[in-house]
């Protein structure tokens, strides 16, 4: 039995009012004293994220930094690397089972030997490591969308005596673009989420990570916590940019649903 | 970390199965050899064609100035990739310790140990979850957009915090080992694809479907068991999936946080802390984590072929 | 009506391999189209029609035989073309607009703008559709979509139209509209037309000839002449000339005469 659905103002309503519970909760337990220490109530969070503001927006712009130049060049690559496959079925065919095992690796893992690499003091292990971790789902979700294009419309192109950059540029192309850049927001989670971690395993003694780390070890509990903010900050402004150009892709391209 | 294709437009991840039968899958392993093989030649190559000190866009020549775009060729950088294997087979740590590739095996276990808990717990949670959502309305609106929300950011940052949590509770008295530590920040990853993709599955069935239980006056649990269920399976396998690699990802991040012995986290980091003398060395621990994911891989694979009844009828991507 | 022959094919055959052996879609197919013409090719399944129709348009290769469009190859026809195409399902681009739609074969031969826009007013006028070409494709009829894919066939000014079951996937009203329009269209612009269909009826009230063909192998079986006595409006659908030819056409796609209830 499928309930009706709810009106809007109570799907707006109840998020919010879980969230406002969620932190009351929180600061009555750390209220009641029976907290650990490493559990400050959210004020003294909120009091020392804009008390050392400066410092932690510092760390956000490298970490944040790191997560850009990943989704980008891993997005790119990947970009090209879709349009090779779905070209070339050896290509194809190489890729495919590679990626498919990149899906389900955890490629943080590969940051120590990044950093033996390219030098312990450089970002590049980081980069590298956001990178790869953007390319898997734009490579997927380009691939799809290039592949999407309907026989009939093929069919009316080669009628048409269009030559295969034509067709490519004005069937191809924008059939594939909305799926395009909905992997593009996917990768821009990932790309934050390994640019952050990977500052759990080493290289320059920078970022949100490290500092997070670095507080939370040596108990300033608050400060630490100060920090995972910074780090959801900068994932909300990844995700909303790339929602944002989902969006606009989507009402001009018609997402991708073609009529009958 | 998801290899689900997104339908332009949807907010979560929405299951496509890769198509996997028979010869296909013979093919599509002469396939990934060949791609491995082609990575290693392009590895050598690299090693034999490259500079020396590697290519330095707008440095001064100083160490660590400018933007490293290819690494050094020489073997303390870049070591052969038969030189990566020979060294598993030598000693771990010289003398008679037993060889690197046991004791590499031998943590991938114990993390992946962790991981399977914290994927079993999370996968628990998020079903149960999933299925509250899916019954009260008013439960989904309330917690699907954090569900959401929290699959955005990185919540693996709240890793060392959980730790030193974990170690002042420990201290406290109330028993809390390093290792659960680890379990509970993979299973707090693990459970959020599974929610969303139980909650996806369950509404999955069309109204047609509804209708027929409907008129044989099923009541909720019944439809829930005889329909929902068994439709929610082709979106809850790539959940679980991504859960374990979720899973995986979690236990090995927090390892390395929280130092724990025996895991392989830990080891990565020590050998790559001895990489100038030992450069071959942390290849094998990012080998077994390789390995590690594609085996969480493999068994969530393998849940799909015992539920493949249910899975009739999916679409391929 | 000239006698210069549209469309010329002789011995025509095609075989596709399959995973049980080859089939044959289509053999030894003689037809001779005139300009001006309009042939429908009716059949059931696999009878080879949408295969005939495809190796005119160059969409596919003959095995056998051959195949010329007004003298010149299928390929070349198509290079230079000659030949406008609409298909079962419109198959417009979601992002363009009608007009866009309309101008599309027209963009990828470079015709100057003013040139495009003029000709993609006349068409909107000709199918009808003047005050919708700044929609999109989803804000449309499944109807009006397929007047669109028509127009756009049109666009070049073929001599040749090629049309393969356009009107298959809609209701039978906007259908019988749809095919009193194309009955004028055809006869304004005097474009020779090849026609597939799976309707009897249809193909009776738009055709000159009805080809009749059969699977198993696909080939041509009867060519019945259905040119009608009097205009191609709705009351030629009450006629009895109609009926009687209906009445053929349904005879030779069975294959046995057909006994009417009150016949002595």
């Amino acid at each position: 039995m499928t309930a009706a659905r709810l009106p809007g103002w109570v799907r707006l309503l109840a998020p919010l009012v879980v969230g406002v519970a969620g932190l009351a909760a929180w600061y009555a337990f750390v209220a009641s004293g029976s907290a650990p220490r490493m559990l400050p109530d959210p004020f003294a969070v909120a009091n020392e994220f804009v008390e050392r503001f400066g410092l932690i927006a510092e760390a956000a712009g490298i970490t944040g930094t790191n997560a850009l130049v990943g989704l980008v060049a891993g997005s790119l690559l990947a970009i090209l690397f879709a349009a090779l496959a779905a070209t070339w079925r050896p290509v194809d065919g190489m890729t495919a089972p590679l990626v498919a095992a990149l899906a389900v690796v955890p490629i943080v893992a590969l940051t120590p030997i990044f950093n033996t690499m390219f030098g312990a003091s450089s970002q590049f292990g980081r980069q590298a490591v956001a990178g790869i971790a953007a390319f898997v789902p734009v490579f997927v979700n380009t691939l799809r969308g290039l592949r999407q294009t309907r026989p009939v419309q093929r069919d009316f192109f080669r009628a048409t005596a269009a030559t295969g950059g034509q067709t490519f540029l004005r069937l191809t192309l924008p059939t594939a673009l909305p799926y395009l850049v909905t992997g593009v927001r996917v990768a821009a989670s990932l790309a934050v989420i390994s640019a952050l971690v990977a500052e759990y395993f080493g290289g320059p003694a920078d970022g949100i990570g490290t500092a997070i780390a670095t507080y939370a070890k040596s108990g300033r509990a608050s400060l630490a916590w100060a920090f995972v903010g910074g780090g959801i900050v900068i994932g909300l402004v990844f995700f909303l940019v790339t929602s944002l150009l989902e969006r606009l892709v989507a009402r001009r391209l018609g997402a991708g649903r073609p009529p009958s | 970390m998801t290899d689900q294709v997104l339908i332009p437009g949807a907010t979560e991840v929405v299951g496509a199965a890769r198509p996997s039968r028979g010869r296909g899958m013979a093919a599509r392993i002469g396939w990934g050899v060949a791609g491995v093989t082609a990575v290693v030649v392009l590895w050598e190559l690299y090693k034999f064609l490259g500079p020396a000190d590697g290519v330095t866009v707008g440095g001064d020549g100083s160490a660590g100035s400018g933007v490293i775009l290819l690494p050094r060729t020489h073997d303390r950088a870049m070591p052969h990739a038969w030189d990566m294997v020979a060294r598993m087979f030598a000693p771990t740590s010289g003398g008679d310790t037993p060889p690197l590739i046991l004791s590499v095996l031998q943590a991938a276990g114990t993390t992946l140990g962790l991981a399977a808990l914290g994927w079993l717990i999370g996968v628990v949670v998020g079903a149960l979850l999933g299925i509250a959502m899916q019954r009260w309305r008013l439960v989904e609106a309330g917690l699907l957009p954090w569900i959401v929300v929290s699959q955005i950011v990185p919540l693996i940052a709240f890793a060392p915090v959980v730790n030193a949590l974990g170690t002042q509770i420990d201290r406290s008295g109330f028993p809390w080992p390093q290792w659960l530590s680890v379990a509970l920040i993979a299973s707090y990853l693990a459970f959020f694809p599974v929610a969303v993709g139980m909650l996806r599955g369950l509404d999955a069935p069309d109204a047609l479907h509804l209708d027929l239980m409907r008129s044989g006056s099923a009541g909720w649990w019944q439809t829930l068991v005889h329909l929902r269920l068994p439709a929610a399976v082709p979106h809850l396998l790539p959940a679980l999936r991504l859960a374990a690699a979720s899973a995986v990802v979690g236990a090995v991040v927090a390892e390395v946080s929280i130092g724990l012995r025996g895991g392989i986290g830990r080891m990565l980091i020590q050998l790559a802390g001895q990489a100038s003398s030992d450069p071959a060395a942390p290849w094998a621990p990012t080998f077994g984590t390789v390995v590690m994911g594609l085996v969480a891989a493999l068994g969530v694979a393998l849940i799909g072929v015992a539920l493949h009844r249910f899975r009739r009828g999916e679409d391929t991507a | 009506m000239t006698t210069t022959t549209a469309v010329r094919a002789r011995g025509l055959g095609k075989v596709f391999p399959s995973a049980g052996g080859e089939v044959i879609a289509l053999t030894d197919v003689d037809l001779d189209i005139a300009a001006g013409e309009f042939v429908s090719l009716i059949g059931p399944s696999g009878c080879g029609k949408s295969t005939l129709l495809r190796l005119i348009a160059d969409l596919d290769t003959a095995t056998s035989g051959e195949l010329t469009l007004a003298g010149k190859t299928a390929r070349q026809a198509r290079l230079d073309q000659d030949y406008g195409i609409a298909f079962q399902q419109a198959g417009l681009l979601p992002w363009r607009t009608v007009a866009a739609n309309i101008a599309l074969p027209l963009e990828l031969h470079r015709w100057p703008r003013a040139r495009r826009e003029a000709r993609v007013a006349e068409l909107a006028a000709l199918v009808g559709l003047t005050d919708f070409v700044g929609r999109y494709p989803d804000q449309l009829s499944g109807g009006m979509q397929q007047r669109v894919a028509i127009a756009r066939a049109l666009a070049a000014s073929p001599r040749l139209l090629l049309m393969d079951e356009p009107f298959g996937a809609l209701d039978e009203m906007t259908r019988e509209r749809l095919q009193s329009e194309l009955a004028r269209i055809a006869a304004e612009t005097e474009a020779t037309v090849v026609f597939v269909t799976h309707s009897i009826p249809e193909a009776v009230f738009l055709s000159d000839r009805v080809v009749v063909m059969s699977p198993r192998p696909g080939r041509i079986t009867e060519v019945i002449d259905t040119r009608p006595g009097r205009a191609r409006d709705d009351l030629l659908r009450e006629s009895p000339e109609y009926f009687s030819r209906v009445t053929a056409v349904r005879e030779a796609l069975h294959g046995a005469p057909l006994h009417r209830a009150n016949e002595r």
